[in-house]
């Protein structure tokens, strides 16, 4: 009984995860649980497999070993259960906003009519409203990752995997889009995997704050901030547990960075 | 109203054209004539019907040449560029067909295949098809990771990821491939009848210089190179209306 409801109550599960390439080990016997409805961040220094530890999730690359399940299910590859969100955007340059938004979907055999239609509902809920027949190359950073959220958000999966999303953007764009998360975590029923190298930003927007150490890369520590979740999104900068959590994090990076 | 773009080019043409009539009338070689003087040739050509019977003759192995190096290539390209170890076995192949002495080889493709249509259209493939399939398979070997794996992720199949992902990638630097790929294949269609036998285009060429009527020859020459630039401007046109290079700024104009 109680194994069930531990199911059900994360989204998704890495269980004694390891990867190696060739002799590199990635990544050694890493487990962790993401719990449904929150986001989870994995924070770390470059280098200590937050990214592939993501992909192995999204079912992109295979682990050596240990096994993912999402919603109870073994992950053998990619699935309508997740939806990636990616660094470079990963946006098609010869297609248009409204294209690229409804790709997804296109992949899926959605029929033209309705992926446009859920496609300009959510081209519309990231702000991107008349811009439906841009190119990619007309809009800005920030606003090409809009329409990559965009684009994860209209296939309607459960888990988000956000690969640094916003570490192409430039800052007020940035602060602007880790508010929007809040809300976006707040008002969709979805779990969202965040993975980031900024310990302010983790610190911001994390449920939980999974911190990764490399080489072999392993979960170290797993913070869950829990007085300024429910506050206001201007006064968490202020919060004193804010920034306590901010300096501790740091604290135990600071010997990992050369 | 002319465009400026049209302008440069009408310009640059009168320019290339007007030196040639100089150099004609210096001259720089009797066996060089003018600008008129081949103009009128070509005129003649085309009134009398020659240059029509010719080209049709011509036409046969540049088309059907240019056709399978067209598919071919692509295809073998596509393959190269999909799988590392077709590319080791095949890419070699093309390389040492891009490089190799052809005029030397011709002999060879003769004694295998006849003095037909057969080497012609050999000789054809052998100067585009290399340039077609290399091309095509390092476009397709450089589309960026990470719209391919957008596209596993979104539950791609792999036939998806193909034709809506990387060939499209691809595109500009396939239909470049193409234009160099044509551009050799009207060289070897020409070289064929040089080489192998007269006819067509190229037997005007050879007859001409072998009675000395010089203008018929340059003719002849001019004539080929304009319906080359013709071709390869068409092609443009195909480009653009498939894949929209204007919305990515890499087509010309």
């Amino acid at each position: 009984m109680s194994e069930t409801k531990q199911i059900s109550e994360n989204a998704v599960e890495v269980r004694n995860v390891f990867k190696n390439y060739g002799d590199v080990e990635a990544l050694r016997d890493l487990t962790l649980q993401f719990p449904k409805g929150q986001l989870t961040s994995l924070l770390g220094p470059s280098g200590c497999g937050k990214t592939t530890l993501l992909k192995i999730i999204a079912g992109l690359i295979p682990a050596t070993s240990g096994e993912v399940l999402v919603n109870g299910k073994p992950v053998t590859g990619p699935g309508p259960d997740r939806a990636f969100v990616f660094q470079d955007f990963a946006l098609l340059p010869w297609a248009t906003v409204l294209r690229n938004v409804a790709f997804g979907l296109e992949l899926r055999g959605v029929p033209k009519p309705q992926r446009e239609e859920i496609a300009v509902k959510y081209i519309k809920d990231v702000g991107l409203s008349g811009f439906e027949q841009s190119y990619p190359h007309e809009l800005s950073g920030g606003m090409r990752q809009r329409v990559g959220l965009a684009r994860a958000l209209s296939v309607d999966a459960q888990v988000l995997l956000m690969d640094e999303p916003f570490s192409a953007v430039d800052e007020q764009t940035r602060r602007k889009f880790q508010e929007d998360l809040l809300s976006l975590v707040q008002n969709e029923n979805k779990t969202f995997l965040f993975v980031t190298h900024s310990i302010e930003e983790a610190v911001y927007v994390s449920d939980q704050i999974a911190i990764l150490l490399p080489r072999p890369s392993r979960v170290s520590e797993i913070i869950r901030p829990t007085g300024f979740r429910n506050k206001d999104k201007d006064s968490i900068r202020r919060d004193a547990e804010y920034l306590d959590i901010v300096d501790k994090i740091w604290a135990s990076l600071r010997t990992y960075v050369e | 109203m002319l465009s400026r773009s049209n302008l440069l080019k009408l310009l640059s043409a009168f320019f290339v054209f007007g030196a040639w009539e100089v150099a004609g009338r210096i001259p720089v070689s009797f066996a060089f004539p003018t600008f008129l003087e081949s103009m009128t040739a070509l005129s003649i050509l085309i009134w009398d019907g020659t240059l029509f019977t010719a080209y049709g003759e011509t036409l046969r192995p540049l088309v059907v040449g240019i056709l399978i190096s067209g598919f071919l290539g692509i295809g073998i390209g596509l393959f190269i560029g999909l799988n590392r170890k077709l590319d080791w076995l095949v890419s070699p192949i093309f390389v040492v067909m891009q490089t190799a002495p052809l005029a030397a080889l011709i002999p060879l493709l003769v004694m295998a295949y006849g003095i037909g249509l057969t080497s012609k259209v050999f000789v054809v493939c052998i100067m585009a098809m290399p340039v077609i399939a290399l091309n095509t398979g390092g476009a397709v070997r450089n589309t960026p990771a990470s719209i391919k794996e957008m596209g596993l992720s979104f539950l791609g199949t792999r036939s998806d990821i193909v034709l809506k992902i990387v060939l499209p990638a691809a595109s500009p630097v396939i239909f470049a491939g193409l234009r160099l790929g044509i551009s050799a294949g009207f060289i070897g269609a020409i070289l064929a009848e040089l080489k192998i036998t007269p006819t067509g285009v190229g037997d005007i060429i050879t007859y001409s210089r072998s009675i000395a009527d010089y203008p018929s020859m340059y003719a002849a020459i001019f004539s080929i190179i304009v319906l080359a630039v013709v071709f390869l401007n068409l092609l443009e046109k195909l480009e653009r209306i498939l894949f929209g290079g204007l919305n990515r700024g890499y087509a010309s104009e």
